[in-house]
């Protein structure tokens, strides 16, 4: 299978080389891998012709394509298009020759631990950009590089006079060469002494010039094939029956019924690895039915008779949580963790001219993602073989050679484009159950969870309550602000430190810390038997509802601009250090407050009959704002205008930052308006979108008038960048339009509640 | 299994009329293909296209459809294709995504509007998108806004915007009548 022979490798830093391969037919191969521990000799390549085993990042063939691998999971983000944009740039390649797939999980055996082949691999928690600004560059300068010493030799001109235009060599004199017809040769040129320098910014042709999606015509015409639509052997379709409760037991199974139906072939019953931290194992306990097709499966299915037998979760309501840490708040009790504590908030006080106070309540969120969880798997002797929509192809294989045994390199993970992740697919129970039902029943097995199971087995942001005082001085300068938030931690009962778990909750640099002489953030845990995990946008999201709703209130009592109150909050532009290594750029994030500000009108803002709100936000090194034009007609509220400012630092591709920025204010405003996940005695309420509604058209506004800042720093992610701002932004512009504060969320329930 | 239930039979040629014995099952027409189901009548068609014909473009969206990535044209219309048992189907014409564009791989004008305006999040509930967008076309060739809003699509990618602009752009040229 291996087609390519390993040559030689550069240097990139003291974890990665660059490789080059010469592939079959003359074909030029260049990738990353991870250093070996003691620079031990090369390992073999995963090269080969099939394209599921193309172990590099990218090939040249003799016909001039460019084939470029994608490294890390496309749930929507658009990195299938960006990080190969970031390679074919360097590479000056053309982009209308470039053909770009999906790479899968990348690991080799490293002594029996796992060696990842591509370096990073997820998708979705906005860090793919960042990591391929750091290496994927260099694989385009290194094949680059290579292609003008093979052009140097043919044409008599030394390397340093030529130029390279979309996949052609060009001599001084204007003879070209193509890239197809130089592949075989550069193969063999011996490997610089370092790793070549990248280009300058101003001879940029492809970033930082749109692109549309490189799957788009396989997803409009139905043939773009994710996970589900994928096929190994003659799977049996497994679709389950979690326990309503998820540390509940099974007391009675009679299956019966359910295997008398034509084509079920199998009932298996799962059960959790107590053990184990949350996403790597079961969820809940389950029974499945195996069929030979979904709708016998189904069928079988509605025909198990099952007796669930509760824990001792089944007291436990979302309503009661609530209170509870309403009552911890209230309580003075110490805070399970003091996150930041600058100045003396409680000396301060004391001297306050002016107090402020408010507490927000967001409600428990599900992921509702389009692609239901499901999973391909085929376990042989020695090879496990997977198509996983996941976000983290790398923890899929934890869970996988865990339950197997399998050395590194005989997993196998595919990871075709994801229907939606938002932070779910970081975690991995249904790989669990999938690989646990394949060892069950000895043949391959294709898992699928029903809209039913997404909603009532997720891993939920937690619902949380968030308790805000400030104070100011006689000159209206804010001089204290007490943070004290209630929840429940995604990083419960998931084998970390118990003085981390407030890190999923918020964050020590978030506004308005560093800008407040005396702030203090105190985070109180809660308990639930509900699972939690990642989330789009969380921390952020919660907070910046919370702390960008109350910077609004102040204003309004101060009877101030809520604009300049914001400015003056902010202050001069400088660079503010905020501890941990992050640096807050003021300059930028008043600009994009600004910016919106300017295009959405805001010198009306009182005047207007329409109700203007505005909020910015900053997530790791870039800066967002939106500004929201609203209007009410009895009951009816119309989100007019949405305006966004990001500021990322240099972008990669305008279209698809502008579609990340779009989708993730869409998607912050329907997740605002009406969802919310709540249970009783133990037991999720929510079953389906008819429960836990997403906005429809008519509820979002018809455009999102998108302003990106230019600029040249290091670029930045931007998948869920425009979450944070667009909940307050709304809220606050409600309560001009209709003089109802909303703090609690979902906003529509509240608003006509208050009305 | 695939093989067993799934069968395209070649359509009479007008003038040439052999008669044929009577056998068994539903037939159909799936994108302009003719097929007979002689498996379970209550099968929902959903399952036929992905399990029998392994047509995936159509996907699985909820119980009922609910977020309308199911969505398949009946008769012009958009219909759930887990709501529709085969029985319910037998001489009626199905197009899904896959039969949208010309048999010569000519996109329908709302598909290469959706990639104009890259109307694509995940894509996942794209394709129901598509067919929704296309029975509206089909319904009223000008459609405003307040058509546009009446689409039962959800989605969290948060491509409403750009969908609304790749149907007002198919709109808007008067060549691009579907």
């Amino acid at each position: 299978m291996s087609a390519g022979k390993t040559r030689d490798a550069i240097r990139l830093d003291r974890r990665r080389f660059l490789q080059v391969m010469a592939g079959a037919a003359g074909a030029l191969v260049v990738g990353i891998r991870a250093a070996d521990a003691a620079d031990a000799p090369l390992p073999p390549a995963l090269l080969g012709d099939n394209f599921h085993d193309l172990g590099a990042y990218v090939r040249i063939d003799g016909d001039g394509n460019v084939l470029i691998g994608a490294r890390d999971p496309d749930t929507g983000t658009g990195v299938a298009t960006s990080l190969p944009r970031i390679i074919a740039e360097e590479l000056d390649a053309d982009w209308n020759r470039v053909s770009v797939i999906a790479l899968g999980l990348g690991v080799g055996n490293d002594n029996g631990q796992p060696r990842w082949t591509y370096g990073r691999q997820v998708g979705g928690t906005g860090g793919s950009i960042p990591a391929a600004w750091r290496d994927l560059r260099q694989v385009g300068a290194l094949a680059r590089w290579l292609l003008m010493q093979a052009a140097a030799r043919r044409l008599g001109v030394s390397a340093n006079r030529l130029r390279c235009d979309s996949g052609t060599v060009i001599a001084p004199d204007g003879r070209r060469v193509t890239y197809g017809s130089l592949a075989a040769d550069a193969s063999q040129v011996a490997l610089p002494a370092r790793a070549p320098a990248v280009k300058i910014a101003a001879s940029y042709q492809l970033v930082g010039f749109p692109a549309g999606d490189v799957d788009a015509h396989d997803i409009v015409t139905g043939q773009a094939r994710y996970a589900l639509d994928q096929h190994l052997g003659d799977a049996l379709v497994a679709v389950l029956v979690h326990c309503p409760w998820p540390d509940g037991t099974l007391a009675r199974i009679d299956t019966s019924a359910a295997l008398a139906v034509k084509d079920v072939v199998k009932v298996v019953q799962l059960k959790p690895e107590p053990e184990q931290p949350w996403g790597s194992t079961v969820i809940a306990p389950a029974v499945a039915v195996l069929a030979k097709n979904t709708w016998a499966a189904l069928q079988g299915r509605t025909q198990l008779k099952l007796e669930w037998k509760p824990g001792a979760s089944q007291d436990e309501s979302s309503t009661a949580l609530e209170q509870q840490s309403l009552a911890t708040l209230g309580s003075h009790a110490a805070p399970t963790t003091r996150v930041r504590d600058d100045g003396d908030f409680d000396a301060a006080s004391k001297q306050a001219a002016r107090r402020f106070e408010a507490t927000y309540f967001q409600p428990w969120l599900a992921h509702a993602s389009a692609e239901p969880m499901n999973c391909l798997v085929r376990l042989d002797k020695d090879r496990a073989r997977l198509v996983v929509p996941t976000q983290a192809p790398q923890k899929a294989w934890a869970v996988v050679q865990r339950l197997t045994g399998l050395a590194p390199d005989q997993i196998d993970i595919r990871v075709p484009r994801v229907g939606g992740g938002y932070g779910r697919r970081l975690d991995h129970d249904f790989v669990a159950e999938a690989v646990m039902l394949a060892q069950a029943v000895d043949v391959p097995v294709r898992l699928l969870w029903t809209r039913e199971q997404d909603f009532s087995h997720d891993y939920y942001r937690s619902g949380c309550v968030h308790q805000l005082n400030a104070i100011v001085d006689r000159k209206r300068r804010l001089t204290g602000w007490h943070q004290r938030m209630a929840s429940a931690s995604a990083l419960a009962h998931r084998g970390g430190s118990e003085d981390h778990l407030w890190s999923s909750e918020l964050r020590a640099d978030q506004i308005p810390a560093g800008l407040v002489p005396n702030y203090r953030s105190d985070w109180y845990a809660q308990q639930s038997a509900q699972p939690r995990g990642p989330f789009r946008g969380m921390p952020h999201l919660s907070n910046a509802f919370a702390v960008e709703s109350f910077i609004d209130e102040i204003a309004h009592q101060m009877r101030e601009d809520p604009l300049k109150t914001r400015l003056r909050i902010l202050g001069e532009p400088r660079q503010l250090p905020l501890g941990n290594g992050v640096t807050l750029d003021i300059g930028r994030l008043r600009n994009v407050l600004q910016l919106v500000a300017d295009r959405i009108g805001w010198k009306n803002w009182l005047r207007s009959v329409n109700g203007l709100g505005i909020a910015c936000w900053h997530v790791d090194g870039a800066y967002v704002a939106h500004a929201i034009e609203t209007a009410m007609q009895g009951e009816k509220l119309t989100i007019q205008r949405v305006v966004c400012a990001v500021d990322v630092g240099r972008v990669i591709n305008p279209l698809g930052l502008h579609g990340q920025v779009v989708g993730a204010t869409l998607d912050a405003l329907s997740t605002a308006l009406d969802p919310a996940i709540t249970f009783k005695n133990g037991q999720i309420q929510q079953h389906s979108y008819k429960d836990y509604p997403l906005a429809s058209m008519a509820q979002l506004p018809n455009d999102v008038e998108v302003i990106t800042v230019p600029g040249d720093r290091t670029p930045t992610g931007a998948s869920f960048l425009a979450m944070p701002t667009a909940a307050p932004a709304l809220a606050n512009a409600v309560f001009r339009v209709s003089a109802v504060r909303v703090r609690r969320l979902p906003l529509m329930k509240e608003l006509l509640r208050m009305l | 299994m695939a093989q067993v239930q799934a069968q395209i039979l070649p359509t009479s040629q007008a003038g040439n009329i052999v008669p044929e014995p009577v056998r068994e099952g539903i037939d159909l027409h799936i994108n302009g293909e003719h097929y007979r189901h002689t498996g379970d009548p209550q099968m929902p068609l959903l399952w036929y296209l992905r399990d029998m014909l392994r047509l995936t473009g159509t996907k699985y969206a909820g119980a009922h459809g609910e977020n309308g990535a199911d969505l398949v044209l009946v008769a012009d219309k958009a219909v759930s294709a887990i709501t529709l048992s085969m029985s319910s189907l037998a001489d009626k014409s199905v197009t899904t995504v896959e039969g949208l564009a010309a048999n010569d791989g000519t996109l329908h004008p709302l598909q290469q509007a959706f990639i104009d305006e890259d109307a694509i999040g995940c894509g996942y509930c794209t394709p129901g998108w598509l067919i929704s967008g296309v029975a509206l076309l089909r319904r009223k060739k000008k459609p405003g806004d307040d058509d546009i809003d009446q689409l039962p699509n959800r989605c969290r990618c948060g491509c409403q915007t750009r969908v609304r602009r790749a149907i007002m752009r198919v709109a808007a040229d008067k060549a691009g009548q579907p």
